[in-house]
């Protein structure tokens, strides 16, 4: 067959029933290969499976294909708008559909371009929302992932990885439901938030009927104009002991999940956490050090003088005491023995309405091969962590990251070709 | 429409019927021509426009009749009858607010209220028309002092319905209209903040949706000649609204009162709306 006559065919309009037929073929086992599917999605519309390239002349951007998805050893950008989504299709065969028709959005939207062109129709709105007109890609990294109620919707709970379940009640947890769950997540991280939050808007507003935002959360961290590990609204520093983001051979270790249809994504756990801002502004120095096991100005480790120098949580004084205190923050995290690759951001939203007090904290990230080296650290710090005073857990969710996308593919493809 | 006969009665010899022929008329004449000569001149929406018109002038004619029905049970004393023709009446209102509303300040002499008037800077005392006797009748229950407020909202009704004979209706006032219609549930309705005294917000929705999804009626044969999927979106879309609206109707063709809609009924409703309104915002596509 020609190439003219393969356009023939893909120009040919054709029925959403044909189209189901077609794509059947796929999940049967045929391989019918990206640009065949792509005229398929083309008769109908969508226009995906064009596959967009990644820009080499954009300027601030990250690269949307590779081995794993941008935003989870991407550097970390100063703004994040996160939102966990439920589906509102009900196949496995709707949602690759969805993410077909969103893998080509996101690869423009990191390349900093319009989501999609203008027509030359003002009678109808445009299909770029057009907050981010002008503005470059600010280093925009969008980050999927699956939460474990998807799989029970659409009735693929044998796709289900059996590391994927909701995370368990820890102590003192008072998790709020509208901010707890969701059947996907859209991470979207920036250096500029109307880049970030365009991104997410954009993407939701493409996907209208097929998802809504179950909740979502702004956030932001500040880098000290030298570099360096960005600080937390307790002003102390977060991250200090994430694994190299070019230590290959680490994050195989800590992030990489490497096996089934997840071998190269990872799992995100995000909390919503609450800081207590005013009780925590009324503690002294020594007892806000204290909480964390860290110097508050060089962020070193108890008995240490540089932030990365490595530390033996079971050192104690001539008096016999624990040089870092059994009940500080680091001391317990670390003495849970996992690891985890932290990528947290503050946020600020106002004010309680109950309270009066600051709506603010920190919309804690992390990605790890397998949730439960989460849940060791969260557990070992129980009802001992000193930090409990002055912090709420409210909101909480897993999600499965898909493995990155080669062009000519989509996100998610493993999953979906998975039987 | 049920009122069909209804309005003949109305309008034998006035301009709809006159307007309608002449139209029929024209098009079978110009139509082919049209089509084989000019392919790709501005698209031929006379047909679309008058039965759009026609729509309204029904809705405004109902309108103005059940205002006076309503208009003369409150005046009365009736509480009970002016609070069961209340709703139902303003349906008519709401199913044609595209066009009652490009009428400047009739809209908010029959329909403002009173956090509305506020807003304008303006006093209670300077308050009329709908809501004001919503005010009297849920929130006072009476309809003593009011009468002038009464006779004041049958005139504005009155001369909305003479003004609506003139106006000329556009394919712009078309398909922002439909969008318009939608909004207004989404801003208003969706939240109760439109009937917060008789708390009859449902019956306001539903009348919102029925406006819009008569245009998109109107509109279907071009529709369906440019994207046959939009439209079937859109007869799903509509369909979702109108289902989730179904389990909240009570006899006789009304709707439970919002304060009886939990969070979780909003929510639903908001988002099937907002569904709704993605792909109707998209009916311009017929005028490219």
């Amino acid at each position: 067959m020609t190439a003219s006559n393969d356009e023939k065919w893909i120009d040919k309009k054709i029925s959403r029933r044909d189209m189901l037929k077609l794509s059947g073929i796929g999940v049967a086992g045929v391989a019918i290969g990206a640009s065949g599917f792509g005229g398929v999605m083309k008769a109908m519309g969508y226009g995906v499976f064009e596959p967009v390239a990644d820009s080499i002349t954009a300027r601030n951007k990250v690269d949307f294909y590779g081995a794993h998805q941008s935003g989870i050893i991407t550097p970390v950008q100063t703004h994040i708008y996160f939102a966990s989504l439920n589906v509102l299709v009900t196949s496995k065969k709707e949602l690759q559909e969805l993410f077909q028709k969103w893998t080509p959005l996101v690869v423009r939207l990191m390349n900093g371009e319009l989501i999609v062109d203008l027509t030359t129709n003002t009678r109808i709105p445009t299909g770029d929302t057009g907050e981010a007109e002008g503005l470059d890609a600010a280093y925009l990294s969008i980050t999927f992932g699956v939460g474990p109620s998807l799989f029970d919707k659409l009735g693929i709970s044998h796709l289900k990885p059996a590391e994927l379940v909701d995370l368990p009640h820890f102590p003192k947890d008072q998790l709020q439901k509208e901010f707890t769950g969701g059947d996907l997540c859209i991470q979207a991280c920036a250096d500029d938030p109307q880049v970030a939050f365009h991104a997410v808007r954009n993407l939701v507003r493409a996907a209208s009927g097929k998802v809504e935002i179950k909740w979502s959360q702004a956030g932001f961290n500040s880098f000290p104009a030298g570099g360096g590990t960005p600080r937390n609204l307790f002003a102390f520093k977060d991250g200090t002991v994430n694994p190299a983001i070019t230590d290959d051979k680490d994050l195989n270790k800590v992030v990489w999940v490497d096996k089934g249809w997840l071998k190269g994504g990872s799992y995100l756990v995000a909390r919503k956490i609450q800081m207590h801002l005013e009780t925590w502004d009324r503690t002294s120095l020594k007892d806000q050090e204290a909480t964390f096991g860290r110097y508050r100005d060089s962020g070193a480790a108890f008995g240490k003088t540089k932030e990365f120098e490595d530390f033996d949580v079971e050192a104690k004084d001539d008096k016999g005491e624990y040089v870092m205190p059994d009940t500080s923050h680091v001391h317990l995290a670390r003495k849970s023995g996992a690891r985890i690759l932290r990528r947290s951001y503050s946020y600020a939203s106002g004010v309680m309405s109950n309270t009066g007090a600051h709506d603010a904290g920190l919309l804690f990230v992390s990605f790890q091969k397998d949730p439960a080296q989460f849940t060791t650290v969260q557990n070992s710090l129980g009802r001992m962590d000193k930090m409990n005073e002055y912090i709420t857990h409210r909101g909480s969710a897993v999600f499965a990251c898909f493995p990155g996308v080669q062009k000519g593919s989509y996100l998610g493809e493993a999953l979906f070709n998975a039987l | 429409m049920k009122n069909k006969s209804l309005l003949s009665v109305l309008v034998v010899g006035g301009i709809i019927m006159t307007g309608c022929g002449n139209t029929e008329e024209a098009k079978k004449e110009e139509k082919p021509a049209t089509e084989q000569a000019q392919p790709t001149a501005e698209v031929d929406l006379t047909t679309e426009l008058t039965a759009y018109q026609q729509f309204a002038l029904e809705q405004m004619d109902q309108f103005l009749m059940e205002t006076e029905n309503f208009v003369k049970l409150f005046k009365a004393g009736d509480i009970e009858g002016a609070k069961a023709a209340y709703a139902p009446a303003r349906m008519y209102f709401e199913r044609s607010e595209p066009i009652a509303e490009s009428f400047g300040d009739l809209d908010p002499r029959i329909d403002g209220r009173l956090a509305d008037i506020q807003e304008e800077g303006k006093g209670e005392e300077e308050w009329t028309g709908y809501h004001k006797l919503e005010y009297a009748l849920w929130e006072e229950n009476t309809t003593a002092g009011y009468e002038t407020v009464a006779d004041q909202l049958l005139a504005d009704a009155k001369e909305l319905h003479a003004l609506v004979q003139t106006v000329e209706v556009t394919p712009d006032l078309m398909m922002t209209g439909a969008v318009d219609l939608l909004n207004e549930v989404s801003t208003s309705k969706i939240t109760g903040e439109e009937e917060i005294y008789s708390h009859t917000d449902l019956y306001d929705f539903k009348a919102n949706i029925e406006g819009a999804e008569k245009i998109f009626e109107i509109l279907r044969p071009k529709l369906e000649a440019k994207d046959k999927e939009l439209v079937a979106t859109l007869d799903e879309k509509f369909k979702a609204v109108d289902d989730l609206l179904a389990q909240h109707a009570i006899a006789d063709g009304g709707y439970i009162s919002y304060e009886e809609l939990t969070e979780e009924h909003t929510k639903a409703l908001a988002a099937a709306v907002n569904q709704l309104g993605e792909p109707l915002s998209q009916m311009g596509i017929i005028l490219e």
